[in-house]
C-alpha cells in the first residue's frame, strides 16, 4: 500500500514526464480502439451489404450452377419445384436466371453475364424496378452499376447490341437499353453483369419456368428442404470468399494493432530505462533510507502500471466522445475506394464493443506492466553503495 | 560486545575487483563505537572512510572479518534484514544531500517515517520536530531545487534524525557548504547528539568538521593509523 502511494506521489509529482507518456499511452489505446473499431464495422457493414443486395438469408443453387465457371451457366437452369415455386409466390423468395452473352459497346465485344431478375421482388435490395418502367418495347431494359458502367463506356439511355445462345444452343441477338446505372458498393452484383427482367431472359433463353438461383428473404425462419437438383447454400457457404477476404485483412488489423501497440510500449520502456538511469542516486537513497530491492523494484514497476491506468483513463476522457461521433457520423471514405474488389461503403461506421475496450485495456495493461518491469528488474542487481555514487553497477 | 558498545569492527576487509586484479579498500580495521559517540573516520580521499561507513551502514558487506552494529553481524544479514535495520536505526547524512527532487521538503523528512508505517498524525509532530531542530519550518513547502546549500544540508539532516535513530552515519557532510553554514549543521548535530544521545560517525577530512569530533579515528590505506579520544 504505501508503494502504491509512493508510486503515486512520484508520478503526479513528476509533472511532464508524466503526462508526455500518458498522451503517448493514450493515443495508442484511442487509435487501437479506432481501427479495430473501423475494422470491426466495416467487416459487419459489407457482409450486412452482401446480405442485402446478394445472398438474402440463404440461395438455392441449381446443381450445375458455379458462379466462378461461366460455361456452367449454359446448363444450370432448371423448372423451380412446386415448394420454391410456394415461397416465391408468398414473396419470401426470388428466383433469378443466369446466362453468359457477349456485348458490344464501342465496337468491341465484351463478355457479360446476363442476370433475370423480377423486377417486383422485395429479396434483395436491388431498384429493379426501374426495369418494368421502360417504354420502349424493341430493347430489353438493363441495369449496370457503376463498375460496369466504367468498363464499358455505358450511360443510362445508351443502348447496346448483345448476342446469347439459347438452351437449344441456337445463337440470337438483340439491343439492351441500359435504363440506370445504379451506384452500388458491391463488385458481386455489379462487374461484368447486366440485370434484366426475369420473364425476358426466359424468353431469350427459350427456358419458361427455369431459374439458376432462388434467393430467399432473411430471418426466414423455415426453409423448405433442398433436393438433387436444387441445393440450399446458406451464409457459411455463401459468404466464404468474403469471410475469409475479411480474415486476410485481420492481419493488416493486427499489424497495426501490434505498430501502435509498440510504439506505446517502447515509449513506456524508454521512460522506465531513462528514469532507472537518471533516477540512480534516488535508487540509492531509498535503499539507504531503508527501502528493499523489491520494493523499489515494485515502485518503478508501479509507476509504470499508474501510466498505463492513467493512459486509460485519459484515453477514455477525449477518446470516448471522439469515438462515439465518429461511430454515429461515420467516416466518409475516399472515392478510390469504389475500386475495391471488397464491398467497402463509402461512408465507414466503426463499431465499438465493450469486448474491445476491455480486451484492448487489458492488452495494453499487461503489457505496460511487462514493459514497466523488465527496465526495473535491474535494480535486483544494483547495489546501493554504487547506485548512491550515481553508477550503474 | 558490552551494552554500551553499539558498533565493533572485528578485523574487517574489503577488496575491489578491478578487472583481474584486486585493491583492498580496508586491510583489517578493528574498532568499536559506544553509544552517543560524536566521532569521525578522519583520512584523505582513499584512506577507506566512506568504504568502513558504508560497511557500518549495511550497505555493503565486508571481503573478510565482520562488522556488528546494535549486536548484528552486517555479514548474516539478508538484503531484507539490512534494510530493515538501516530503516529502524540508521540515519544517513550523504555529500550531496540526496534530496528526492520531486518531494517537498516536508515530504523529504516525512519519508522514513512512511517506511516506518507511523500514523498520520505522529508523522506530522515527528517532521515538525525535526524541522525546527534545524530551523528550517518555514520552507517546509519547498522544494530542494528552491533551497540553498546549507537549506538542503539542514533538510537532509533532519531526515536523517526524524526518526530517532541510533545511529547517524554522515559522509562528508560540510564537503559542500561554506565555512559559515558548515558551523551551523556541526552545532545543530552536536546539540542533537547531547540532547538525543544519538551515535554519530562522520567520514570527513575537513577541518572544520574535526574540530568538532571527540574522537578521531585515524584511517590511511586502508587502516587505522590512530584512535584520538578528545575528552
Amino acid at each position: 500500500m504505501l508503494v502504491l502511494k509512493l508510486a503515486f506521489r512520484n508520478i503526479t509529482h513528476a509533472g511532464l514526464r508524466t503526462w508526455l507518456n500518458v498522451i503517448v499511452l493514450s493515443f495508442a489505446f484511442v487509435l487501437i480502439v479506432l481501427t479495430e473499431g473501423l475494422y470491426d464495422g466495416m467487416s459487419e457493414q459489407v457482409k450486412d451489404a452482401e446480405i442485402d443486395s446478394s445472398v438474402g438469408g440463404g440461395q438455392f443453387w441449381q446443381k450445375d450452377y458455379d458462379p466462378n465457371d461461366p460455361f456452367s451457366f449454359e446448363t444450370a437452369h432448371s423448372e423451380i419445384p412446386v415448394d420454391l415455386k410456394k415461397e416465391i409466390e408468398r414473396d419470401n423468395a426470388s428466383a433469378v436466371l443466369i446466362a453468359s452473352a457477349s456485348i458490344f459497346p464501342r465496337n468491341l465485344i465484351q463478355s457479360v453475364t446476363l442476370k433475370g431478375i423480377d423486377p417486383d421482388q422485395k429479396i434483395v435490395n436491388l431498384p429493379v424496378t426501374v426495369l418494368k418502367e421502360e417504354q420502349d418495347t424493341n430493347a430489353i431494359p438493363g441495369l449496370i452499376g457503376f463498375r460496369m458502367a466504367k468498363s464499358t463506356g455505358l450511360q443510362a439511355g445508351d443502348y447496346v447490341s448483345a448476342r446469347w445462345r439459347n438452351i437449344k444452343g441456337t445463337f440470337d441477338a438483340g439491343d439492351i437499353k441500359i435504363v440506370k446505372v445504379i451506384n452500388i458498393n458491391i463488385p458481386s452484383v455489379d462487374k461484368g453483369q447486366i440485370w434484366i427482367p426475369l420473364e425476358s431472359l426466359r424468353t431469350m433463353m427459350q427456358a419458361p419456368g427455369q431459374a439458376t438461383v432462388i434467393t430467399f428473404k432473411k430471418n426466414l425462419s423455415r426453409i423448405p428442404s433442398g433436393s438433387r437438383e436444387w441445393i440450399f447454400k446458406d451464409h457459411n457457404y455463401l459468404l466464404k470468399d468474403l469471410n475469409e477476404n475479411i480474415s486476410r485483412k485481420r492481419l493488416y488489423s493486427n499489424f497495426m494493432f501490434s505498430l501502435l501497440l509498440g510504439i506505446a510500449l517502447l515509449a513506456v520502456f524508454d521512460t522506465q530505462v531513462l528514469s532507472i538511469f537518471r533516477r540512480r542516486k534516488e535508487i540509492g537513497t531509498l535503499m539507504a533510507l531503508g527501502m528493499t530491492k523489491w520494493s523499489v523494484i515494485i515502485l518503478f514497476t508501479l509507476e509504470g502500471c499508474l501510466l498505463g491506468i492513467l493512459a486509460f483513463i485519459t484515453g477514455f476522457m477525449y477518446g470516448y466522445p471522439i469515438l462515439a461521433y465518429l461511430a454515429k457520423e461515420g467516416i466518409v471514405l475516399p472515392r478510390m475506394i469504389e475500386q475495391s474488389q471488397f464491398a467497402i461503403l463509402l461512408v465507414l461506421y466503426p463499431k465499438y464493443g465493450l469486448k474491445l475496450y476491455i480486451v484492448t485495456a487489458l492488452i495494453l495493461f499487461i503489457s505496460v506492466i511487462i514493459v514497466s518491469f523488465l527496465p526495473a528488474h535491474r535494480i535486483a542487481k544494483l547495489k546501493p553503495t554504487d547506485a548512491l555514487k550515481g553508477k550503474l553497477s | 560486545m558490552t551494552d554500551s558498545q553499539i558498533i565493533k569492527v572485528n578485523n574487517l576487509i574489503k577488496d575491489y575487483t578491478m578487472g583481474k586484479q584486486f585493491f583492498r579498500a580496508l586491510n583489517d580495521i578493528n574498532l568499536s563505537v559506544k553509544t552517543g559517540e560524536f566521532c569521525g573516520l578522519v583520512g584523505p580521499s582513499g584512506s577507506g572512510k566512506t568504504t568502513l561507513l558504508n560497511i557500518i551502514g549495511a550497505l555493503d558487506n565486508p571481503t573478510g572479518g565482520d562488522a556488528i552494529i546494535m549486536d548484528k553481524s552486517v555479514n548474516a544479514l539478508k538484503s531484507k534484514e539490512a534494510a530493515k535495520l538501516r530503516n529502524e536505526s540508521i540515519g544517513f547524512i550523504f555529500q550531496t544531500y540526496n534530496l528526492l527532487p520531486i518531494y517537498t521538503v516536508y515530504e523529504n523528512v516525512e519519508f522514513p517515517l512512511l517506511l516506518l508505517k507511523k500514523n498520520k498524525r505522529d508523522r506530522e509532530e515527528a517532521v515538525m520536530r525535526a524541522l525546527e531542530w534545524v530551523g528550517i519550518s518555514d520552507k517546509a513547502n519547498s522544494k530542494p531545487n528552491q533551497l540553498s546549500g546549507g537549506e538542503s544540508q539542514r533538510v537532509a539532516v533532519a531526515r536523517a534524525m526524524v526518526k530517532l535513530p541510533k545511529i547517524v552515519l554522515a559522509d562528508e557532510p560540510t564537503a559542500n557548504l561554506d565555512a559559515a553554514n558548515s558551523h551551523n549543521i556541526l552545532k545543530t548535530l552536536q546539540k542533537l547528539n547531547s540532547e538525543l544521545k544519538t551515535t554519530f560517525i562522520f567520514a570527513t577530512h575537513d577541518e572544520k568538521v574535526i574540530g568538532y569530533l571527540r574522537r578521531k579515528i585515524i584511517l590511511g590505506d586502508g587502516k587505522v593509523i590512530d584512535d584520538i579520544n578528545i575528552n
